[in-house]
């Protein structure tokens, strides 16, 4: 029997003149992510793509596997592919769905025909499968509102498809439909899942991380690549681009007020990574910061942040986030237990005991007004590493 | 230049246990339990590491069990002594110093009714004698002590564990983790009154994946793994003839442990001196430790970071255990040290190789990190 993914693509479908483009991008991002599992054809046709296998050893079930981890598709199932007359679709139906139909306690059928020369119409496929359906199966009821199990068949040009219940995709939107955006990632918890967040939305990632060595390891720095690697197999590979920062970190600790050690190296991380940004080509800037959940966090140490990034908008996708909902998603794309790895990472050196909370951006700028911003930040940017993560 | 001090987290294998590991894995790769021919050479290679590996310790070579390494060795004694003598009695003794692989495996019998006291130790890290006597009673099972301990080297008085037993009329096993001690000190568990006593192959220039237990004769353990009849049934499995070999070659290439010993001892005593002229060092191990690990302080640097310095100059040594790493040390809190000692201590730990070229590197390391970095508060 053959054997095909049936992808539903939710939201595209409610996209205007502009939807193939959305379409196209996701089938991109689809035969990206298969391409080593051999030829595989791709049928778009309204809400719905065929993901068909062509030659014989293509893997499906790694496939569906690898699909459910894209962005674009709402849902997913596996179907098979029968013949279009009665005397075929009904004994497949039985067969192909036979594990699902003995875990069931009531079912339905729902048949659509898009081939309108196909001599039953849907009501009447649906009484007649049902009807072997429950002949088979004795301990079957029909429920045709709140049933265990959907059976369907659709019949379309070429195949009938048979599959049961469709699974929950990975949602959102095509990665790279919406551009590119620089994620400023640390290694903790939050950015990971900030990154993940707007991968679904469909942008394209671009990594910014600072490392301080030698008051950060190599280890701190690997960190980062294993949570992107995670991160990529969501959102397509992800260029890191590496800012040297113990200097930076040096001097503020050197020159500046210790309560506002965090707040200024924060905006010198902004200035950075927006001119990084924009030399890449993004779009806007991500962070994972999180309303008051540390000192840094609060809608006065944002302000001050924020105020030195000139161009482009800034992405908080956990603004309004608690920490147990973070962890939840972070758990959900296995980040959590990397992101929980106990080394120093940029944010955590020189910590201050008692960091102000409420900062004026005035005293900010003045207290940073000793140091030589410009060429602090020129020497940075000079030393930049640049590593390519994911397939 | 390179100088890696890290030695208690494991050792450079040493020729002699290279040559072998090769033999055993191109020439003699049989399976010790065979019939034929190819598996009698593979036996073979088994009994005579295991009468290397008993010779070490004074005894015989049916009392030695082949493990993976000092954690298998640590698990199987103590599930096998405990399981063995639960209708004996419920009460455990072991000390707050123990290695994780002690530690834990108590933890999961005490988690089981076990009754468990743990010996507290002095800003040395010793225990007490009169404490060990005084929690001793007739339903203690099994006494668990390690030898050397593998933070800061402080030698536990591991022979008194049979005694107060014997005083108190209790039936127990005394169990030693004798992991950082093998080949560094004189190790003979029937002078120690010790049933049962792990060794480890990596630490001692043998490859990783072996290891020993020694168990008296006549001691019954509770097998915990079960399968096939190897290790007199208490660590069935394939014998992992490479790891095994080479630990017994790495064993038998030991000098005398004086020789090392003094060894050890005028590098430490060098870099001690060396170190404490200098500022904000505090020396966290007892003067009378076990030479071959040093553990200190440089107050203000916090370990990881003191840690990144030295590495990117070549020098390794290491935080505490590196089984825990991130972890705040148990040892050193349980030797009730200020958080900022703990927050900043370095273990530096020497093998017979270590050279007093490598311990002038890392003074110079030490100095020049106290230069250049920032100080934390």
């Amino acid at each position: 029997m053959k054997e095909i993914i049936l992808l539903k693509n939710g939201e595209l479908a409610l996209k205007g003149l502009n939807r193939h483009t959305f379409e196209n991008q996701l089938v991109k991002n689809m035969k990206y992510r298969l391409h080593d599992l051999g030829k595989i054809r791709y049928v778009q046709s309204q809400s719905t793509i065929m993901v068909e296998p062509v030659d014989e050893r293509v893997d499906l079930d790694e496939a569906y596997r690898r699909l459910k981890t894209v962005f674009g598709i709402a849902g997913l199932s596996r179907c098979a592919a029968v013949e279009k007359n009665m005397d075929a679709i009904l004994p497949a139906a039985c067969e192909y769905l036979r594990d699902e139909l003995l875990l069931a306690k009531t079912f339905k059928v729902e048949a659509k025909r898009s081939d309108k020369k196909f001599p039953l119409n849907s009501p009447q496929i649906c009484m007649e499968l049902g009807g072997v359906i429950l002949e088979k199966y004795h301990h079957l009821k029909v429920d045709v509102h709140n049933p265990d199990l959907i059976v369907n068949v659709e019949v379309r040009d070429n195949y009938a498809y048979i599959h049961g219940n469709q699974q929950k995709g990975a949602g959102g939107m095509p990665v790279g439909s919406a551009g590119q955006a620089a994620i400023l990632i640390s290694g903790g918890i939050d950015s990971p899942v900030a990154a993940w967040m707007m991968a679904k939305r469909g942008l394209r990632l671009y990594a910014i991380h600072f490392a301080s060595p030698p008051y950060t390891s190599q280890r701190a720095e690997m960190k980062v690549h294993s949570l992107l690697r995670q991160v990529s197999k969501y959102s397509g590979s992800i260029p890191l681009c590496v800012v040297p920062f113990t200097r930076i970190q040096e001097e503020i600790k050197d020159n500046c007020p210790e309560d506002l050690f965090t707040i200024i190296m924060r905006r010198f991380m902004m200035r950075c990574a927006e001119r990084i940004a924009k030399d890449q080509g993004c779009g806007a800037l991500i962070t994972g910061e999180s309303v008051g959940q540390v000192a840094s966090q609060t809608m006065q140490a944002i302000a001050c942040t924020e105020a030195v990034v000139e161009e482009l908008p800034l992405f908080r996708p956990l603004i309004g986030m608690d920490k147990d909902e973070v962890i939840e998603i972070s758990r959900k794309i296995d980040t959590f237990e990397t992101s929980i790895l106990p080394y120093e990472d940029c944010c955590t050196v020189f910590t201050p005991k008692h960091p102000r909370t409420r900062p004026q951006l005035k005293s900010v700028e003045e207290a940073e007004s000793v140091l030589d911003v410009e060429g602090l930040i020129e020497e940075a940017l000079n030393n930049l590493k640049f590593i390519n993560i994911g397939e | 230049m390179e100088a890696y001090l890290d030695n208690s987290a494991t050792t450079p294998l040493c020729k002699e246990a290279v040559d072998k590991v090769n033999f055993a894995l191109t020439s003699c790769w049989g399976n010790p339990s065979s019939l034929h021919a190819n598996g009698i050479a593979a036996s073979e290679l088994l009994e005579s590491s295991r009468s290397i590996i008993a010779n070490k310790l004074s005894c015989e070579p049916d009392e030695i069990i082949f493990t993976s390494g000092g954690t298998q060795s640590n698990n199987i004694a103590i599930f096998g002594a405990a399981n063995a003598l639960k209708r004996r009695g419920s009460r455990i003794i072991t000390t707050s110093v123990e290695h994780s692989s002690v530690e834990e495996p108590i933890k999961h019998l005490e988690s089981q009714g076990f009754d468990v006291i743990r010996l507290r130790v002095n800003e040395n890290g010793l225990i007490d004698e009169r404490q060990l006597y005084a929690a001793t009673n007739p339903s203690v099972v099994l006494i668990s002590i390690m030898y050397v301990n593998n933070e800061v080297g402080t030698i536990q008085p591991v022979e008194f564990a049979k005694r107060a037993a014997v005083h108190a009329g209790a039936n127990a096993l005394i169990h030693c983790d004798a992991v950082q001690a093998f080949g560094k000190m004189q190790l003979k568990p029937y002078n120690m009154g010790v049933d049962l006593m792990s060794v480890s192959s990596h630490k001692i220039h043998g490859p990783k994946g072996a290891g020993a237990l020694f168990v008296k004769k006549g001691t019954r353990l509770a097998p915990y793994v079960l399968g096939g009849l190897q290790e007199n049934k208490i660590r069935p499995g394939t014998e992992p003839m490479p790891a095994i070999a080479g630990f017994a070659a790495a064993a038998n290439a030991m000098p005398d442990y004086r020789q090392g010993l003094e060894h050890a001892q005028k590098l430490r005593d060098y870099f001690v001196r060396n170190v404490s002229a200098m500022e904000n060092i505090k020396i966290n191990s007892p003067a009378n430790a076990l030479p071959y690990v040093i553990n200190i302080s440089v107050l203000g640097i916090p370990s990881e970071v003191m840690l990144n310095y030295l590495s990117n100059m070549g020098i390794y040594v290491s935080s505490g255990s590196a089984c825990a790493k991130g972890n705040k040390s148990r040892v050193l809190k349980a030797m009730n040290l200020s958080d900022d000692r703990i927050n900043s201590a370095l273990r530096i730990s020497l093998s017979r190789f270590t050279t007093k070229e490598e311990m002038d590197y890392l003074l110079y390391g030490i100095a020049n990190a106290q230069k250049n970095m920032r100080r934390m508060k």
